[in-house]
């Protein structure tokens, strides 16, 4: 087993709503991601995917709150540190975030070398403007980026190429941990694919240790994940390596995004695609028992009441059924 | 199986030129199709190939420069809004962003009431709507119930996409243009968005003109694939054929850009 740079025991974090509610959206997620892996996380709108990458980051704002559990980023606690400290050792120097909507994070009044320079004056204020430019043409250029995009204001640039530059710009600081939200999901496939490979770069040129991946894309993530953690209301339901999770799923919703993959090959016309029924439970009011147990197939008695953990099934793979493994696979194959 | 059915929208040398001199740009270039009731049909290229700009030509929110569309058969005359409101009823549209498809300011009931209107229920009795409103909720499993007086922005992007898929199964079109009608959603409503697209389709028998850039959508829906680059349809024929033995580099290419399960994807090619 490699060595962990990020672990994440039991976190819990909660959004307080206008009229004081508490939603639990991310609900004891425990996780680890070794130096040189790439963890991806799966799931549906509305799962929990983002806050879970918020909340890893470990700097909250209103309405998002800690609960408990704890984060410990390259040996360092950082969950009951102060807001400020974590905003000025740990983000951007240790754990990055590309947020879904990268497109629109570059401001579109400053060219981007003013935007790369007030990026690293915000960590450290003496470096000279000489220093940044030739530190930010480096890294374009070892990241493929032509060096021209650097005067340009993100008007003159296309989508792909802003989602590109916005990643060069988080990684300008070299951080330990990158997390992708949905790095790709606005552009098309052309620039998609060549955003993943520039991702996949970043490992390799040494510019991070390890990457979270989000997306709802499961092919996509399939490609670019070492490992898969599904993700539903709150909840991890299933942990399993790539390969696992998509061609042997064991929990039932894992079972169901499987069933909705899309690619062009030869096997896909004669395949039916599964919709799951339903949608996501209310977390305001989650269920007792499992929380899948409404939209499931196969559905017990007592999946409606007793709340159900998640079972180790060996060899760093978990799921969160009260079936057993054996159980669902012959479901799988022969149906219910 | 195409060549007995008969041609319900088809164009010639269709051409789409926007601005002159310097800033002059072909989007649309001498483009012909024929697409046949009750195909399914997918047009597929990379962002900026003219796949939208055909497609507001073929729903006559802009004209061509050049190039006739026939209209079963008929040239197509819209010169009029009359005229054009009257084509509308027989060509209807799904749009990528569901959330920009509505009118904020008017409530779910009334989206589905002017579908009604437009199909001339202007005078039915009150109840005999409803119950036909309730009828296409149910068609795309959402409960009218819970949607009336409701404003669009109380939806999330899945039920917002239905609800259009309700307004179509309301107005009955001939032919149906989805402009990348899942690219916003996520992959889980994907699979239900398509299955009740399909199934309206074999309800009605209309034709289906998909928009995207999804290679793999494109082969798991479609009967004929129409595969664009700049302007141009550069290969097209039925799925297996184009998806399956692609003979143009270009659908090489796009067929190569999406990720794969089966076989390794080649990150090299970029």
């Amino acid at each position: 087993m490699g060595q962990a740079v990020l672990e994440v025991n039991d976190l819990t974090t909660k959004y307080i709503t206008r009229f004081r509610e508490d939603i639990y959206a991310v609900d004891h997620v425990s996780l680890r991601v070794e130096e040189g892996k790439t963890l991806g996380i799966a799931g549906e709108s509305g799962c929990g995917k983002s806050t879970l990458a918020l909340s890893l980051m470990g700097y909250y704002f209103p309405p998002l709150h800690y609960v408990s559990g704890e984060i410990i980023l390259n040996g360092r606690k950082i969950t009951g540190m102060k807001p400020d400290e974590i905003r000025k050792t740990a983000l951007g120097t240790e754990i990055a975030y590309i947020p879904q909507a990268a497109m629109n994070a570059l401001n579109p009044t400053q060219k981007v070398i003013n935007f790369i320079e007030d990026v690293i004056l915000a960590h450290n204020p003496t470096q000279d403007k000489k220093d940044i430019y030739e530190l930010a043409r480096a890294s374009f250029e070892v990241l493929g980026l032509p060096a021209s995009v650097l005067h340009k204001y993100p008007v003159e640039l296309s989508g792909g190429m802003k989602q590109r530059t916005v990643i060069a710009v988080s990684v300008i600081l070299r951080p330990t941990v990158l997390i992708a939200d949905e790095p790709s999901s606005a552009l098309d496939v052309t620039s998609q694919k060549m955003v993943i490979k520039m991702l996949k770069g970043l490992m390799e040129n040494g510019f991070i240790k390890a990457m979270i991946f989000i997306t709802h894309e499961l092919p996509l993530l399939y490609n670019v994940a070492d490992d898969i953690m599904v993700m539903y209301a709150g909840q991890i339901v299933e942990k399993a390596t790539a390969k696992q999770a998509v061609f042997d799923p064991l929990h039932p919703y894992s079972k169901g995004l499987m069933g909705s993959i899309i690619v062009p090959e030869s096997g896909l016309r004669s395949v039916k695609l599964t919709a799951i029924p339903g949608a996501p439970p209310n977390l305001k009011k989650p269920p007792a028992g499992c929380r899948f147990a409404e939209r499931c197939k196969y559905v017990q008695p007592e999946c409606k009441v007793t709340y159900v953990p998640l079972y180790d099934a060996g060899n760093g793979r978990a799921y969160r059924c009260i079936l057993s493994e054996k159980t669902l696979r012959e479901a799988y194959q022969h149906g219910w | 199986m195409a060549g007995e059915k008969r041609v319900c929208l088809s164009g010639m040398g269709v051409t789409k030129i926007f601005g002159f001199g310097r800033t002059r740009t072909v989007a649309v270039d001498h483009v012909d199709f024929k697409f046949h009731e009750g195909e399914v049909v997918s047009i597929v290229g990379e962002s900026g190939s003219g796949k939208t700009t055909l497609a507001k030509i073929l729903l006559g929110l802009i004209n061509p420069t050049e190039g006739e569309i026939y209209f079963q058969g008929q040239k197509r005359d819209i010169r009029t809004h009359r005229k054009k409101q009257e084509y509308w009823k027989n060509i209807q549209a799904i749009f990528q962003d569901p959330f920009s498809s509505y009118n904020i300011f008017r409530k779910i009931d009334s989206v589905l009431m002017d579908c009604i209107h437009m199909r001339g229920g202007r005078w039915l009795p009150h109840a005999k709507k409803v119950e036909m409103m309730a009828e296409a909720c149910r068609f795309v499993n959402l409960k009218f119930e819970e949607l009336t007086n409701k404003y669009p922005f109380e939806l999330s992007g899945g039920q917002m996409q239905r609800l259009m898929i309700a307004r179509i199964f309301l107005l009955k079109p001939k032919i149906l243009l989805a402009d990348e009608p899942t690219s916003m959603i996520d992959a889980c409503s994907r699979a239900t968005i398509l299955d009740y697209l399909m199934d309206l389709r074999n309800a009605i028998g209309m034709t289906l003109i998909f928009i995207t850039h999804d290679i793999g959508l494109a082969y798991y829906v479609s009967d004929t694939v129409y595969i664009m680059e700049r302007g141009r349809f550069v290969e097209y024929g039925s799925a297996d054929e184009v998806i399956l033995r692609p003979k143009q580099a270009y659908t090489r290419r796009l067929i190569s850009d999406v990720p794969k399960i089966y076989e390794e994807w080649d990150l090299s090619t970029v």
